[in-house]
């Protein structure tokens, strides 16, 4: 266990600096309240509706979408560092990869997934 | 230059060709014409029978693939061929039935297809993280397949219920595959065996187990774990009730069998007595519940989990004798119960499912060929000899007799006696009335619905009658405890 005390040290170290910070702004900096101020922050456009509110159920399609590809490029990213080493082998491991991803995506954009609803 | 780890391409056939099958689908049904769709159930169906073919033929190796992660023995090859002719069982039951609900074919066998992928990879595991591999390619496309039906509100609850319950279920198994690994250091079953006989048991060890017991429990639907399963089985479309309560419950029990007979069969004694109480629990909750049921395919739900708890009998006699009953007795539960979910879907029609039990009054007498068969699915689940669930009892109830367990085995036996009300009664109601029911005229004969139906009812009735050959099957393809 010794060797995770630095990780414990620096795990402590981290959340005393963070609460120290906001604690140190809450204390020192100005305080000026407005009504505008109060409001929630809903990158600076003016808030409308409730955070409860629904919305389309392609968002979470696309979503879903991202996600996939994303962990396609993370497999990618290791895999190009080491391709040289990895040979002909690894190449063809890729592509058979890639292939599988390929279909999904041809399938995807024929069911029209992809377009905006 | 790095060495790629050894692949052996021969011992992944039948799960590729299973793989291939089912993005070809996938891709083929972009380009198709709706009217030819059912083009995609026989290409389903060559894929699955191709499979089994090939399982068939690599009868006899002992490989291992991935670096021991996946093994090709008997054991994986006796499943695949379970599996492959469960889901060429449920293409036979699906062509027509898809049109009458208007569910997407292709999704739906690719969708088939890959789960049995997954069924294909948790029987041949030998790595904690594989089976949880395979066990959620299983579980993901079983998910989508159970709410598939989109035009009836029950499917869409019995999806969601399922992936939440599920996805539950996983975490405990995951926890219990890093307690497990925290133990041992290995998530390797045969390191963990190794590491179960020299370092002895940990509490850590045993917690662990205990985990795995409640995630396969949740698959299996053994009660407690059960709550999902009537539901479940009651929203989907018919034919995947029928894939869940045979196909996943099958892979359940083979990694279950797996891991608990063959690597932790040192440790028997430490896990005999969660399982006989779960044993005892799954059978009498399914029995007892079953006999109130209206519905049939909630009645049939209940029956699978009262029939789960028969399968956990097996497991708790362990040995090569409980082992083989096991093996033996999951094919015979698959043939029956892939039969009686067959004629649940040949009464129903399209706008009228006729699931009640009352809808089976008079059936008999009207239609001859239909009534004869669910005569046999229903008494052979009863386990009246000389049908395959008689056997197959008797080989549970004599190894748990042989294995010194005699009250689990009375117990077993008092349960059948219960479930004969349930099932006589359909019986009952398809031969000794004749009104009182709705008239269901005029039912349509079809070709592949009524196939799969008399496969079902020959199986049944032969192995029933001729079980030497499949039983030393069953005896060839288990492992010993390690």
């Amino acid at each position: 266990m010794e060797q995770y005390v630095p990780v414990l040290i620096a795990l402590i170290l981290g959340g005393l600096i963070a609460t120290a910070m906001v604690f140190a702004s809450a204390i020192l900096g100005p305080q000026k309240h407005a009504p505008v101020k109060e409001e929630p922050f809903e990158c600076g456009n003016p808030p409308s509706g409730s955070a409860w509110g629904r919305f389309s159920v392609k968002f979470y399609l696309a979503a879903i979408l991202f996600i996939i590809f994303d962990i396609e490029v993370v497999f990618l990213y290791p895999w190009a560092v080491v391709f040289r080493q990895l040979g002909l082998f690894g190449f063809i491991e890729m592509l058979v990869f890639v292939l599988i991803l390929a279909v999904g995506l041809v399938y995807i954009i024929k069911k029209g997934a992809l377009e905006p609803a | 230059m790095i060495t790629p780890p050894p692949v052996n391409w021969l011992s992944l056939l039948p799960g590729l060709i299973l793989t291939v099958t089912g993005l070809l689908i996938l891709f083929w049904d972009l380009w198709m014409k709706p009217e030819e769709r059912r083009l995609l159930a026989w290409l389903g169906f060559i894929g699955f029978v191709a499979a089994g073919i090939v399982s068939v033929l690599l009868w006899g190796r002992n490989e291992s693939a991935f670096n021991g992660m996946l093994a090709l023995d008997a054991y994986a090859l006796f499943f695949n061929v379970i599996f492959c002719v469960v889901g060429a069982m449920t293409i036979l039951m699906s062509v027509h039935y898809l049109e009458t609900v208007e569910i997407q074919p292709g999704e739906y066998y690719a969708l088939l297809l890959f789960a049995t992928v997954g069924m294909v990879v948790m029987a041949a595991a030998t790595d904690l993280i594989v089976i949880f591999l395979g066990l959620e390619t299983m579980s993901i496309a079983v998910y989508v397949l159970a709410g598939m039906w989109i035009r009836r509100l029950q499917s869409s609850e019995a999806a969601l219920k399922y992936f939440l319950l599920g996805a539950f279920a996983s975490g405990f198994f995951l926890y219990g595959i890093a307690l497990l690994y925290g133990a041992t250091g290995s998530v390797q079953l045969d390191k963990i065996a190794t590491a179960a006989t020299t370092g002895g048991v940990s509490s850590l060890f045993l917690v662990g187990i205990a985990l795995l017991i409640v995630g396969f429990g949740f698959k299996v639907a053994a009660a407690p774990f059960h709550v999902w399963t009537p539901d479940v089985y009651e929203g989907a479309p018919t034919t995947v009730t029928a894939f869940m309560a045979v196909g996943v419950k099958a892979a359940a029990f083979a990694a279950f069998a797996r891991v608990f007979l063959h690597t932790f069969g040192s440790l028997h004694a430490e896990w005999e007595g969660i399982l006989w109480v779960l044993a005892v629990l799954t059978m009498t909750v399914g029995n007892i519940t079953a006999l109130v049921q209206r519905n049939i395919k909630r009645m049939l739900a209940y029956s699978s989990i009262a029939h789960a708890g028969y399968l956990l009998i097996a497991m708790v006699a362990g040995r090569d004798l409980g082992g083989a009953a096991l093996l033996y007795y999951l094919v015979a539960y698959g043939v029956m119960t892939l039969g009686a979910f067959g004629v649940v879907l040949a009464v129903g029609r399209q706008g009228e499912p006729n699931e009640e039990v009352s809808d089976y009054i008079g059936l008999g007498l009207r239609y001859p060929v239909l009534g004869a068969a669910m005569t046999v699915f229903m008494l052979s689940l009863t386990g009246v000899p000389p049908l395959v669930g008689f056997t197959g009892k008797f080989y549970i109830f004599s190894a748990a007799v042989q294995a010194g367990y005699i009250w689990l085995a009375v117990l077993g036996v008092l349960n059948s006696v219960i479930s004969a009300y349930y099932y006589i009664r359909v019986v009952v109601n398809m031969y000794m009335y004749e009104e009182g029911g709705k008239t269901i005229e005029a039912l349509s004969a079809r070709p592949a619905l009524v196939t799969a139906i008399l496969l079902a009812a020959v199986a049944t009735v032969f192995m029933g009658v001729f079980p030497s050959a499949s039983i030393s099957l069953a005896k060839e393809s288990f492992l010993p405890p390690g």
